[in-house]
């Protein structure tokens, strides 16, 4: 009899509620092999992720159709903890990290190293203390392996999105026993250096033998580091193939089911330029912020009114420090001024008072409430803030929602934004994770600050809906002459979107020019003073 | 960002500031001296230190101030009852009284611990509610089944009617057997040096308890339920567990606050106690999801020296004394209440600010604030 394969889908269907999101879906996965997964936002990876992982939402809500077997025999994981025990191991879409624990807790979390006493002999191993210098040593050595520089000691809650990913996979290393890894999405919250270096760690785990099923939507990735890809299609596995007899083109054509043309800068003409009064409506000098892994040292910068100003950079470069500087997210010092006047920083609330609004980076099911309905998440901090969607009595007295304006709001950025989902009044958990962030966007926008930061506003977003978001974008900065700020790694999309850009270089600004200017300019700026 | 750091500490302590305050405003009021003030602390912090810091373990588990640890104080009575019936006193009887206690603590913490299971983020009130239950049934054996049932020899606790215990025991014989082992004295002011030694062990239990693998476990599960069950813990069986550590605890706690006082209200005591110490706590600055050892001690000392100094200065101030009586039942529950509704304001806060601040989380918002 020929071997096994070590994990085999057979015929794997799941409805919720009746809606179909997975039909039919038979693979297998062999020893040592990096199996890509892509499909467009919504297609069903996740959902097919959490069915192997055994997770709760699955068998609350009604369990699945066909069978899995791993190594030959059939398995149904109740929970996660069964999963674990055959060697599966996952690192979800949003993180699932003890948030007031330390990098060290969070990886070997109920694995910690013991050492017996007398009193665990006779009350039981939980009594056994904990052995905090293995657990160091351990956790270092995971992360060791991983190639990144984590503070271990640094609580998760005080952590840039990219540390928590790697202690998520460091976590996951550390299991002894793991055979498969599912990482969904890993890279969409890195930074192009750091995802290189998971990249990297995945080769390193396949060489050891363990498998690993990689969900990604950046797909160059997949094709350097996956044996095999399945593209998947509403629920259906439209194609399996080697990765290398594919492209990335062909991918894009099996995903989306039609031709995508990639974003170009070509017809983006700046509005700066033809303007002939341009009004500054903010000025930022002498900035630092504190982030780690984003440092800002000396930034000084003026954004004008109605514009779309880009801000690009390498890695580590400090350019998402910025907007989570001015925000109030991470400590900063320096002078910040809307329309004139200063605006006190290290304070997350005032922000939002003097109508700044911020879509961060790290948008993993936060800043949505994951149990209201979409109509709720749109528009409420439009309604909180600034009494928007309200019918007013007694001159304000007494106020009570406007239903149909919420509705009709909401379905106009589902369409726009082309948010799959049953209707406006779905809950935001029940949304895959790519249109989770488009609803964070479609919030931004109901708000209608004065000025908008969108920090990597395509990460996560299937290719064939990333030009559908920034042309959303852009809708949006030229109907309601919102002045936006958009924060993003990939040049490309900055010059087709924006009117300037700025480079962010060794924590200060290194240039700032229109975006219609040369590639080759934009790259010589990148690494003008990298430190 | 000096300022600021000021501001956040008085917020975040307002609770112990504010009693501060008034203890300053008191005291010399009060006209008590300083000797007799240190000698009256000494006491209750002996009396009352190991029932409160019997709270803290469910607090790591996320499970709130923990009203559970009412049905730890009722066994700790039913084992005092019992051995005041078969008259064995001093420290044998204590002993014995708790060993009584144990398996009852268990039994009422098994249960409560479920209950508050299916009621997972409002433990609080749940336990506070299931108090009357179970309440209920202390009262049920212990004025009916008693003298019935339950053996009870001695007429002396029994009801005239035959059965049923009397409103109060008398401990006499039992009391400050343990405070008088190994008892010194500086001045006028009697150190019961053995007490603090139980106590200072209970400490030590506590942070040990800390480092072990099931502590740890406990701070998983208070965190986030979730995270902790998707790693394998068995969360509601730890929460159980956190919460019959607590009953046990405080049954012994009861036992020692008991001998102190010499005598038994056998239907007020257990509830008034439990009142009592959640109060201290949340005197000593903690809150809801977070309370240490010092906020024990803290606690009790702030709320004690209003408790001793209150009456006099009631007389003082309105000529009547039972103003301050009433100060110190109305404060008790204006302290809990006031916590009660800050917790609860601080998580609806937290939540509306997920919806203010886009993209901004959550956690890192209240982080920001906390730190
Ligand atoms: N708990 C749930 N209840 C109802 N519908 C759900 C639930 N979870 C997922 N869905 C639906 O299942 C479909 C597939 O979602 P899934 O999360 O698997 O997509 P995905 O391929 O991971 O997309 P993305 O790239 O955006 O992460 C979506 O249409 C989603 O709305
Ligand atoms: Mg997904």
């Amino acid at each position: 009899m020929a071997e096994s394969p070590l994990l085999e889908f057979k015929n794997v269907s799941k409805s919720f509620y009746g809606n179909n999101v997975l039909n039919g879906i038979s693979f297998t996965l062999n020893h040592g092999e990096i199996l890509g997964l892509v499909g467009e936002n919504g297609a069903g990876k996740s959902t097919l992720m959490r069915i192997l992982f055994g997770m709760n939402v699955i068998k609350e809500t009604g369990g699945y159709e066909g069978e899995i077997l791993v190594d030959g025999n059939l398995v149904k994981f109740d929970n996660p903890s069964e999963a674990l025990k055959a060697g599966i191991g996952m690192v979800h879409q949003e993180f699932s990290l003890i948030p007031g624990f330390t990098a060290v807790e969070n990886i070997v979390l109920n694995r910690e190293p013991q050492r017996k006493s007398i009193i665990s002999e006779v009350f039981g191993p939980r009594l056994n203390t904990l052995d905090r210098k293995k657990m160091d040593e351990i956790s270092q050595k995971s992360i060791g392996t991983l190639g990144v520089n984590i503070n271990k000691d640094m609580l998760i809650s005080n952590m840039p999105v990219g540390h928590k990913q790697f202690t998520e996979i460091a976590r996951e290393l550390t299991k002894k026993n793991i055979k498969i890894l599912i990482l969904d999405e890993p890279t969409a919250v890195l930074t192009e250096k750091e995802a290189d270096t998971l990249l990297k760690s995945i080769k390193e785990m396949a060489k050891r033998g363990i498998s690993v099923i990689f969900i990604t939507h950046r797909l160059q990735e997949i094709l350097s580091v996956c044996d095999k890809v399945l593209v998947m299609r509403d629920g259906v596995i439209v194609r399996e193939t080697p990765a290398d007899k594919t492209t990335v083109r062909e991918i894009t054509k099996w995903m989306v089911g039609r031709e995508i043309s990639g974003i170009s800068a070509e017809n983006n003409e700046s509005k700066i330029q033809n303007k002939k009064e341009i009004k500054k409506i903010m000025s930022v000098q002498n900035l630092w912020v504190d982030m780690p892994g984003e440092t800002v040292r000396d930034v000084t910068l003026d954004i004008f009114e109605g514009e779309i100003l880009g801000i690009g950079g390498l890695a580590g470069q400090g350019k998402l420090g910025i907007p989570n500087g001015i925000m109030g997210l991470y400590e900063a010092g320096g002078k910040v001024f809307l329309n004139e006047k200063e605006i006190s920083l290290n304070n997350p609330r005032l922000c939002l008072d003097s109508r700044l609004a911020f879509v961060s980076e790290d948008r993993r099911g936060v800043g949505l409430l994951l149990d209201e309905s979409l109509e709720w998440n749109i528009t409420f901090p439009a309604m909180q803030i600034q009494n928007k969607y309200l019918k007013m009595l007694l001159g304000g007295f007494i106020k009570w929602r406007d239903e149909e304006a919420i509705k009709e709001v909401t379905e106009k950025y589902i369409k726009e934004l082309s948010i799959k989902c049953t209707g406006s009044q779905q809950k935001a958990k029940e949304l895959s994770g790519g249109n989770q962030q488009k609803v964070c966007l479609a919030k931004a926008f109901a708000l209608e600050p004065k000025v908008l930061f969108v920090s990597e506003p395509t990460r996560g977003i299937d290719v064939g809906a990333k030009k559908l978001v920034l042309d959303a974008l852009k809708k949006f900065n030229k109907e309601s002459g919102v002045t936006v700020i958009m924060i993003s790694s990939e040049l490309e999309e900055l010059r087709a979107v924006c009117d300037r850009i700025a480079i962010v270089s060794g924590g200060k600004i290194s240039g700032v020019l229109p975006a219609y200017t040369d590639s080759e300019e934009f790259g010589h700026l990148m690494v003008s003073n990298v430190v | 960002m000096k300022k600021n750091t000021i501001v956040s500490f008085i917020s975040n302590n307002l609770v112990p500031l504010m009693f501060v305050l008034i203890c300053s405003v008191a005291i010399p009021l009060s006209g008590f001296s300083f000797s007799y003030l240190l000698a009256e602390i000494v006491t209750r912090i002996a009396r009352n230190s190991f029932l409160i810091l019997s709270l803290l373990i469910p607090i790591m588990a996320g499970m709130g101030l923990n009203f559970g640890m009412t049905l730890g104080a009722m066994a700790g009575e039913i084992g005092l009852i019992l051995v005041s019936d078969w008259q064995i006193w001093g420290i044998p009887g204590m002993i014995l009284a708790m060993i009584i206690s144990v398996p009852i603590s268990i039994l009422l913490g098994t249960i409560s611990g479920k209950i508050m299971n299916l009621a997972k983020g409002r433990e609080m009130i749940t336990g506070y509610i299931m108090n009357y239950f179970i309440n209920g049934i202390y009262q049920l054996i212990v004025l009916y089944a008693m003298g019935v049932v339950i053996p009870i020899v001695h007429s002396s606790i029994l009801l005239p009617r035959g059965y049923g215990i009397r409103n109060t025991v008398s401990l006499l014989a039992m009391r400050q057997s343990l405070d008088n082992l190994l008892a010194i004295r500086i001045g006028t002011v009697k150190i019961p040096l053995f007490t603090f030694i139980v106590i200072a062990l209970l400490c030590l239990f506590i942070l040990w308890f800390r480092k072990t693998k099931l502590g740890q476990d406990m701070r998983a599960v208070g965190q986030d339920m979730e995270v902790a069950r998707a790693s394998g813990i068995n969360v509601e069986k730890t929460r159980i567990i956190s919460i019959v550590i607590s009953t046990v605890l405080a049954g012994f706690g009861m036992i020692i606050y008991l001998q102190n006082m010499g005598n038994l209200s056998t239907y007020t005591a257990h509830s008034q106690i439990g009142m009592f110490c959640i109060a201290a706590l949340l005197v000593g600055g903690a809150s809801v999801d977070k309370a240490t050892i010092g906020n024990v001690f803290l606690g009790v000392t702030l709320f004690h020296i209003l408790f001793i100094v209150a009456p006099s200065a009631g007389t003082k101030l309105m000529g009547n004394s039972m103003i301050g009586e009433y100060f110190r039942v109305f404060v008790s529950y204006a302290v809990i209440t006031f916590a009660l509704i800050m917790y609860e304001t601080k998580k609806r806060k937290a939540l509306r600010e997920v919806g203010r601040s886009l993209g901004l989380s959550q956690t890192r918002l209240s982080q920001s604030k906390q730190a």
